[in-house]
């Protein structure tokens, strides 16, 4: 069994950035397709009891990326990643929306831009992937929407965070 | 106005107002004792802070005393975490996929 790699997160608050770094054990070119291709991005980019399912996949600078949570109880939110930059093998950017099935967008929920970039390392491939949420609104309502969602999560940090400011 | 509580505790001074407020409350001029800034620079540090939620002011007397709003920070901490667990379960099922790519491909 493959000792479980520590995803990092890191904030860049003055910036409203997020930052989310990850190894994988295994080669650059099998991580960029997990990324890039719908059909592999299905069996993982939900999160858990989500699963992604494309309606459609147009991998290319301009291109759409249209796509279900559907959840254990029926289709939820529909999602579309529009690619801006992509550098094959290296790096892409886009915008990461909610939408309905025809992929008009839900202008009630903020727009995330996304850069991921690829980096071969000793045993495998580094994945880093910058998350930047365009207003302060913005962010207010994904903290918003993040408690709705009711993932579990582990308090205490906030005495971590106070332990360690400058007294 | 609305601020963006992560603006709030992006700055170093606001930190270190927080985590004296956090210990007790204090009046503007208690608080501007610890810091070698104007009052003024201070008291726009407090602005901001209340702004963001994460400061409430409350009258006692004639005097105003500065409060920590603790929830508001758990809401930092609480959506951060939940941003981790979200991405260590997808990874998790990424690590699966390229497991099988592998296999697939040798």
């Amino acid at each position: 069994m493959i000792a479980q790699k520590q995803t990092q997160v890191t904030k860049d608050l003055a910036n409203k950035k997020v930052l989310v770094i990850r190894e994988f054990d295994a080669p650059l070119d099998q991580v960029w397709e997990a990324w890039t291709q719908s059909e592999l991005l299905d069996l993982w980019w939900a999160p858990k009891p989500w699963k992604a399912e494309t309606k459609s996949m147009d991998f290319r600078e301009g291109g759409t990326w249209l796509y279900c949570m559907v959840g254990p109880d029926g289709p939820g939110s529909w999602c579309r990643a529009d690619f801006q930059t992509i550098i094959p093998h290296k790096s892409f950017t886009g915008l990461d929306a909610f939408c309905d099935e025809s992929g008009n967008l839900n202008k009630d929920f903020p727009v995330m831009h996304w850069q991921v970039d690829f980096s071969k390392t000793g045993a495998g491939t580094k994945v880093r992937v910058e998350i930047t949420y365009s207003s302060v609104a913005d962010l207010e309502k994904i903290l918003e929407l993040g408690f709705e969602e009711g993932f579990t999560s582990a308090l205490g940090n906030l005495d971590e965070l106070l332990a360690s400011t400058p007294k | 106005m609305r601020r963006d509580p992560f603006r709030g505790i992006a700055d170093p001074t606001r930190r270190a107002i927080l985590s004296l407020i956090a210990l007790q409350a204090m009046t503007p001029n208690a608080l501007a004792e610890h810091f070698d800034s104007s009052r003024q620079a201070i008291s726009k540090h407090i602005k901001i802070l209340t702004e963001c939620n994460l400061v409430k002011q409350e009258y006692s007397g004639r005097e105003i005393y500065y409060h920590f709003n603790a929830k508001k920070m758990q809401e930092i901490d609480k959506w951060l975490e939940q941003l981790r667990a979200v991405w260590e379960n997808r990874f998790t099922q990424l690590d699966k996929v390229l497991k099988n790519l592998k296999t697939k491909k040798s």
